[in-house]
């Protein structure tokens, strides 16, 4: 084991780490912003639905190759692959869920003198709370996996690299304890999402 | 004595796939400073329309609403009681109520004091921080007219807002918010199916033709009873006499 004594694997896991949490952190971020915009105006969300049950569809895999052509061979392209294969999900489910608010709690605030803003600040989003966080919880997973796949094809540190390098060189203990790394990264990752959710659905 | 609130010939008719729809034709009736007015009619005859062109949620095709009733954007002319409570499970009751001075920005020291004072005096204090799945069908009933009055409404639009309740449970909120707009000097518009509510509830009462909905008649409501109160209301011996009145317009011409 020379990995542990020059404290190299720690540089690999904190690396995968960073490029999960700023992908996760990213598409949480548009896809929450992206349903907001299709729920508030219902023209463009007829016209954009048909390609995001596409592109939902399409095996994210496949974009790899451009996106090293595209972002060159470095961290961006993986943050990059991490966020393409959850943020489509994540816009369908949330925008799903903000489309089927119930519409006489919309009409509430209407009849209280509020504004669409107000709709979607006291309704829509409080009443899709729990659609957020849960699709949080699956993204969280889902931008590890999207990680790992980015490392496999154009890193040189991270726990992917360290896999499929182990694998080059046969040095398979390197490669199944990145992969058992990851699975205590995946459910500590699930674990600090879960905890957030108690804190905030108690509080709310 | 003048009318707070005139509809002079409200036409109003919506588009479909298949066309013009013409919901209501020629409606006018006066409101009065402190009455309740009722309007009654078959199902789908527009009643609930006539509250959204009040409120300025519809605008009428045709016609015109005259409104002398002094509003400004704290207190506007006219709040809206539904017929689900709709109070929100991710706030708490007193979050609920004020949930209408909060959209439009005048929590003030006097709103929140004016709030506290409503739950007190109608006995929500108490439950002020429980969440609105913790109380019964009839307390949820008076915080959503908590809610509305916290803007200080004029006139209240009532849109069957008893009907979603078991029937006990539908005359004991009658009675209460009876009570409260009658203490609170509010004037009342109740939208219902039912004639003997409102007929108890109510002080004239407006029946509509079915769709495209038109005023069939206007009933003035005295019953002999010492102090009006929905409950009272019911044992009055003119009530039998309203009762079969309006079940005869209701019922002419459908069979």
């Amino acid at each position: 084991m020379t990995l542990i004594p020059e404290a190299v694997i720690f540089k690999h896991i904190g690396i995968t780490l960073l490029e999960t949490f700023i992908g996760f952190i990213l598409v949480t971020f548009i896809g929450i912003l992206i349903s907001v915009i299709l729920w508030w105006n219902k023209s463009i969300s007829e016209v954009i639905e048909p390609y995001l049950i596409a592109l939902n569809s399409l095996p994210k895999t496949a974009l790899a190759p451009v996106l090293i052509v595209w972002l060159g061979n470095n961290m961006k392209t993986i943050i990059v692959c991490a966020i393409l294969l959850a943020v489509f999900g994540t816009i369908i489910n949330l925008y799903t869920g903000f489309a089927t608010t119930d519409p006489d709690k919309l009409l509430l605030i209407t009849t209280l003198g509020g504004t669409k803003k107000d709709g979607l600040f006291k309704v829509v989003l409080p009443e899709n709370f729990p659609a957020i966080i849960s699709s949080m919880k699956v993204n969280i997973g889902l931008c590890l996996v999207g990680v790992i796949i980015g490392e496999f094809l154009v890193a040189n540190e991270g726990l992917g690299y360290l896999i499929i390098y182990g694998s080059q060189v046969f040095k398979l203990d390197w490669v199944m304890m990145s992969i058992v790394i990851l699975c205590l990264i995946a459910a500590g990752l699930y674990k600090i999402i879960d905890m957030l959710e108690k804190k905030y659905m108690s509080k709310l | 004595m003048k009318p707070v609130l005139e509809l002079q010939n409200i036409d109003f008719s919506y588009n479909t796939l298949t066309g013009e729809t013409k919901a209501l034709k020629n409606v006018s009736f006066d409101v009065y400073a402190h009455e309740f007015l009722g309007i009654i009619g078959p199902s789908g005859c527009g009643k609930s329309t006539i509250l959204s062109l009040i409120s300025g949620l519809l605008t009428p095709t045709g016609g015109i609403i005259i409104n002398h009733l002094q509003s400004d954007s704290e207190s506007p002319a006219f709040g809206y009681m539904l017929q689900k409570d709709h109070l929100f499970e991710w706030r708490s009751i007193y979050k609920n109520v004020i949930l209408g001075p909060e959209i439009h920005h005048c929590l003030t020291p006097e709103k929140t004091g004016f709030v506290q004072h409503l739950l007190e005096e109608y006995g929500l204090a108490p439950f002020k921080d429980a969440r609105p799945s913790q109380l019964s069908g009839g307390m949820r009933q008076r915080a959503a007219l908590i809610r509305t009055l916290a803007l200080s409404p004029q006139m209240l639009l009532l849109d069957e807002p008893f009907s979603a309740l078991d029937s006990q449970t539908r005359l004991s909120v009658s009675e209460d918010i009876y009570q409260i707009l009658r203490k609170e000097g509010k004037s009342a518009i109740l939208v219902t199916h039912d004639i003997s509510e409102a007929i108890s509830f109510c002080d004239r009462i407006v029946v509509l033709s079915k769709r495209p909905g038109s005023v069939k008649k206007i009933l003035d409501i005295s019953l002999s009873v010492a102090e009006k109160t929905p409950l009272k209301a019911r044992n009055a011996p003119e009530f039998r006499h309203y009762f079969n009145e309006l079940w005869g317009e209701l019922h002419v011409g459908t069979n």
